[in-house]
């Protein structure tokens, strides 16, 4: 990442500002509660030359927070690749861009929304939409998909069950109301995110590549102009709070600091955005999202090389009596801060007034490189802008693995391995887990349809968007497994990239570049900074091996509920170019009597697997190992037999394994569930040649007559795969017979299991206490 | 052919109505809900989305504005309006169709393909189809659920003006086929004149083969059929 790490100013100004009347005195205890270490004081107070005054802390408390100034971050994550010829705007930006041919651009980025969704989970959830949208919107992109990475505690706790259902409303509204599909996502259901549930969006935004506008503030006596909604008292100090572990009574006092949302304002900027930056007015355009004016105005200009000046007296506000300490850190929604153009302010209000919104000019840009604030006139703050974006003091910790963890890997696993009763049984027990079960209940709230150009909707391997006007698509998937990066952080990192990229190649995308949204505890412990550094370490090797770089993303710490850490999250954004719609290939089975052909080899490694947490409620064992190049090998090979046009399906192999996962490619959405006949003849323990989730498998199908084809391209690629059955009839049985053992069952009762499970949990009537 | 398509502040389906439009032949123009003055257009379509957030309730606010005027004394002249999802709301809070769209009676949001039976084929709308064809359309709305009371119900179905239901794959009116609670599984319908059509599904996003289903493409070849016929 290309950041220069200024230190203090050499040169401190003397830039005295006095104490606004009012202001409380600025003690220890003050600074300590602004969230700011006794080092980090004595640095803003070198650099400043002097004490800093209320409104001064307040801006550095925001922007030195873990959200805005990722200090425990930013030094593990220049580790990671950013660079590729097709990239076009790497991190440091709203959001990152590639070139996807044609003269189209690809804006893209995702966002955590945690800490709000654990406190008001429908309106967390929808304002975290709301925040990656104008992330995209604001790079000059029309944003045209959403996904959502959902993850909470088990189903069984009421607690859980409204969280669940508020954040996929709250997910849903949002992006209904603008109009923008969901593409897909996951949801996963487990302890280890019982009380810190995670919510992370991505959004993706196409544009010709002329189109694309960055954010930063140049040009000396440029208008800043605030846009949008009005700024009120919601969301202040959410930067500091998204930083900061929960508590158990944390929810009624934090629920002030959640910002509530307007999707309908935001359609509204959405248009208008995009008008004012075809129109020339503007020079930079960004969103007010984490830490609100301050996080936009001082970061503009830092990216600018300039400075800025702005009064707190000419923001539109929703209600008298706000201190410029409140209006500089309000994170009120659907808000941007625009650069006009010297002398076109008046037409950026003229495209504002049309689509029955304000604009305001609140300050302009200087070249003195200074932060300044005013009060009507009268200065409240004066900051070095570049060391309070760019000064921000980062820290490389010890780190250490927990012992806890050592000893859960090297757990023997060998007992479980033993088959336990009836095979079906437990097969459906597995399919109807809410882990593997069908997530319709979720998506079937979600718009996947609109602007007409989904392809491939939620529930296929990865979500396909069509370029209109071209033969191109742009594919979208977002994967981890928590279990995994736990056990084990940097092969679980690079599971989760083997895994987004396997989804991606499953429907004939070339995987081509990530954002990633890093989930973690409390960096200040040794070992989940150590969870941190080896998720960042396994993520950077993977990156380099597909050749995807990282354009950007978010980093979220302190995700702990008195004092339990959630299972490390690096949650990897994949985006993936198709060269032509027609070669599209769906996840499900097509025909009856078409070939199963499984691609790579089957293991008997169970750790981490959904089949211990289900049948054990056991997280253990060292996770699949995954081998970089084998993956890459087992990529092309699937992109070579879907350019041939040799296959009629093909479905990435991981939770619940190889039974659930054929069970995945014969149920598709239910509408025809078919039957398939399966024959495995592997020389491992039925337990895991059904549950294994080992790494580097697919399973594709195709017409017989392809089927030697299909064998001879994996051949080529140093790929094993071998037949290992024949799709049946819609309707028929579902059948999976093994050296020992068999799994038999109608597809029906199947399809029962799989799309009734959520809905039954859900859709219930309400039980007393629950 | 001109179509105007009516865009108000929060409409999201615009540009995909304005493109089925263009792939059927017919020339459309954006109206912009502040805009005057429908005359010259051979027929109007009212977009889904959430005008004005659907805050209050959904096309309660849209139905308020400027052009809605418009829209009215056009269909009033007998000219040809369509509304689908966000656009049947309006229809129905402007007076234009009877009866109201309510929560869906599951209380969410409801997005996936329905199947619709086509009930009359004598219709502008629906002259492609043959009675009784069942099409695959998406749906997406939170309030959908179409309620009438009994009168009105009664009238509307004695003087055929339901068009599409809600149907299972054998054709048959069931709950388990209906989405959102609809009485009678009404999906659209049509005014006693029949030249207005209120439908919550969204026969725009059935267009093409690559996107799932081509079945939506009838509304808009009947509609131009009708058109040229008059004009002719």
């Amino acid at each position: 990442m290309a950041i220069t790490v200024s230190t203090v100013d050499e040169n401190p100004t003397d830039t005295a500002v006095a104490p606004r009347p009012g202001d409380p005195e600025i003690t220890a205890e003050l600074v300590a509660d602004h969230g700011l270490s006794e080092d980090e004081y004595e640095r803003i107070k070198t650099m400043m030359g002097r004490v800093p005054t209320y409104t001064e802390l307040g801006v550095f408390s925001a922007m030195w927070s873990e959200h805005c100034g990722y200090k425990n971050s930013r030094r593990l994550l220049r580790l990671l690749p950013t660079e590729a010829p097709w990239v076009i705007q790497g991190p440091g930006e709203n959001a990152g861009v590639i070139d996807v041919g044609d003269g189209y651009a690809l804006a893209f980025k995702i966002e955590s929304h945690n800490h709000p969704s654990a406190v008001e989970p429908y309106q967390g959830a929808a304002t975290g939409v709301g925040g990656i949208l104008r992330d995209i919107f604001t790079m000059g992109a029309r944003p045209v998909a959403i996904l959502d990475s959902l993850r909470f505690g088990d189903l069984t706790s009421g607690r859980v069950r409204y969280l669940f259902g508020g954040v996929v409303s709250g997910v849903g509204d949002y992006g209904n109301c603008m109009g923008i599909p969901n593409i897909g996502g996951e949801v996963v259901f487990d302890r280890g995110y019982e009380g810190n549930p995670i919510v992370n969006a991505m959004c993706l935004g196409l544009m010709k590549k002329e189109e694309l506008i960055t954010a930063s503030a140049s040009g000396e006596g440029n208008s800043l102009m605030t846009v949008g909604a009005r700024t009120g008292r919601d969301g202040i100090h959410g930067a500091t709070f998204a930083s900061d572990e929960l508590s158990e009574d944390a929810d009624e006092a934090s629920r002030p600091r959640v910002q509530v949302g307007d999707p309908f304002t935001e359609k509204l900027l959405l248009e208008a955005s995009l008008e004012l930056i075809a129109s020339g007015a503007i020079s930079g355009i960004q969103d007010m999202g984490a830490a609100g004016i301050t996080s936009s105005a001082s970061e503009m200009a830092g990216r600018g090389g300039s400075g800025v000046e702005i009064d707190m007296a000419l923001v539109p506000v929703r209600e008298s009596g706000m201190t410029p300490y409140e209006i500089l850190l309000s994170e009120s929604q659907e808000r941007m801060l625009v650069v006009a153009e010297k002398g076109k302010e008046s037409e950026v209000q003229r495209i504002l007034e049309k689509w029955e919104l304000e604009a305001e000019v609140i300050g302009h840009v200087t070249s003195d490189g200074r932060f300044r604030v005013m009060e009507g006139g009268v200065t409240v703050a004066d900051i070095p802008a570049l060391p309070l974006t760019e000064g921000c003091p980062t820290y490389e910790r010890d780190g250490v693995e927990s012992p806890e963890v050592i000893a859960l890997r090297a757990r023997n696993l060998s007992e479980y391995l033993l088959p336990r009763g009836n095979m079906t049984q437990t097969f459906l027990k597995l399919l109807g887990s809410p882990n593997i079960a069908s997530k319709q209940w979720v998506y079937h709230q979600y718009d996947t349809t609109v602007r007409t150009a989904t392809v491939v909707r939620p529930g296929g391997s990865s979500g396909v968007i069509r370029i209109r006007g071209t033969n191109r698509a742009v594919a979208a998937t977002t994967d981890c497994n928590g279990r995994f990066v736990y056990l084990e952080p940097r092969q679980g990192a690079m599971i989760a990239m083997a895994e987004a990229a396997r989804n991606l190649v499953c429907v004939g995308a070339l995987p081509t570049a990530i954002t990633n949204n890093l989930n973690f505890g409390n960096p200040l412990k040794p070992h989940i900074y150590h969870q941190f550094r080896e998720a960042v370490l396994g993520m950077s090797d993977a990156c380099t091996a597909f050749e995807t770089p990282v354009t950007g993303g978010n980093v979220s710490f302190y995700n702990e509920t008195d004092g339990k850490a959630i299972y490390p999250t690096p949650v990897i954004g994949m985006v993936g170019v198709i060269e032509d719609v027609s070669k599209i290939t769906p996840s499900t089975f097509q025909a009856e009597g078409d070939d199963i052909v499984l691609l790579g080899e089957n293991t008997d490694e169970m750790g981490g697997s959904e089949y211990l947490y289900v049948t054990a409620r056991l997280v253990a064992g060292a996770p699949p190992q995954v081998t970089l190049l084998a993956e890459r090998a087992l990529q092309q090979s699937v992109l070579a037999m879907i350019g041939g046009r040799h296959l009629k399906s093909a479905h990435d192999c991981s939770q619940g394994g190889l039974a659930c996962t054929l069970a995945e490619c014969a149920l598709g959405e239910g509408e025809e569930p078919r039957g398939a006949s399966v024959s495995l003849s592997d020389d491992l323990p039925p337990v895991a040649l059904l549950f294994a989730e080992s790494q580097g498998r697919i399973l594709v199908s195709c017409a017989p007559a392809e089927t030697e084809r299909v064998l001879a391209i994996a051949g080529e690629h140093g790929v094993a795969a071998k037949t290992i059955g024949t799709v049946g009839a819609v309707g028929g049985s579902f059948q999976i017979s093994l050296p020992q053992g068999s799994i038999n069952c109608p597809s029906t009762a199947m399809a029962e299991v799989f799309f009734g499970a959520i809905p039954a949990i859900m859709d219930a009537p309400a039980t007393s206490g629950a | 052919m001109k179509v105007a398509v009516v865009t108000f502040p929060g409409s999201n389906c615009d540009y995909d109505l304005y493109k089925a439009a263009q792939q059927v032949g017919a020339e459309p123009t954006f109206i912009w809900h502040r805009e005057r003055g429908l005359d010259g257009y051979d027929a109007v379509l009212l977009p889904g989305g959430f005008s004005y957030g659907d805050y209050l309730r959904a096309g309660a606010i849209a139905r308020m504005s400027p052009v809605m005027e418009d829209v009215i004394a056009y269909a009033t002249k007998g000219g040809p309006v369509l509304g689908i999802c966000n656009g049947f709301q309006i229809l129905c809070e402007a007076g234009l169709l009877p009866g109201a769209l309510v929560r869906n009676s599951g209380l969410k949001f409801a997005s996936k393909d329905v199947l619709l039976r086509v009930e009359r084929n004598n219709t502008i709308f629906t002259s492609s189809y043959t009675a009784g064809q069942v099409l695959r359309i998406p749906i997406a709305h939170g309030e959908g659920n179409y309620e009438a009371d009994r009168e009105t119900l009664e009238r509307i179905e004695e003087g055929g003006q339901v068009v599409f239901r809600y149907v299972d794959s054998a054709g048959d009116t069931t709950d388990d086929a209906n989405p959102n609670g609809s009485w009678h599984g009404i999906a659209g319908l049509v005014n006693e004149g029949g030249n207005v059509l209120g439908m919550m599904p969204h026969p725009e996003r059935a267009m093409e083969d690559l996107l799932g289903s081509t079945d939506g493409i009838g509304v808009f070849t009947s509609l131009i059929a009708s058109l040229s016929a008059l004009a002719s």
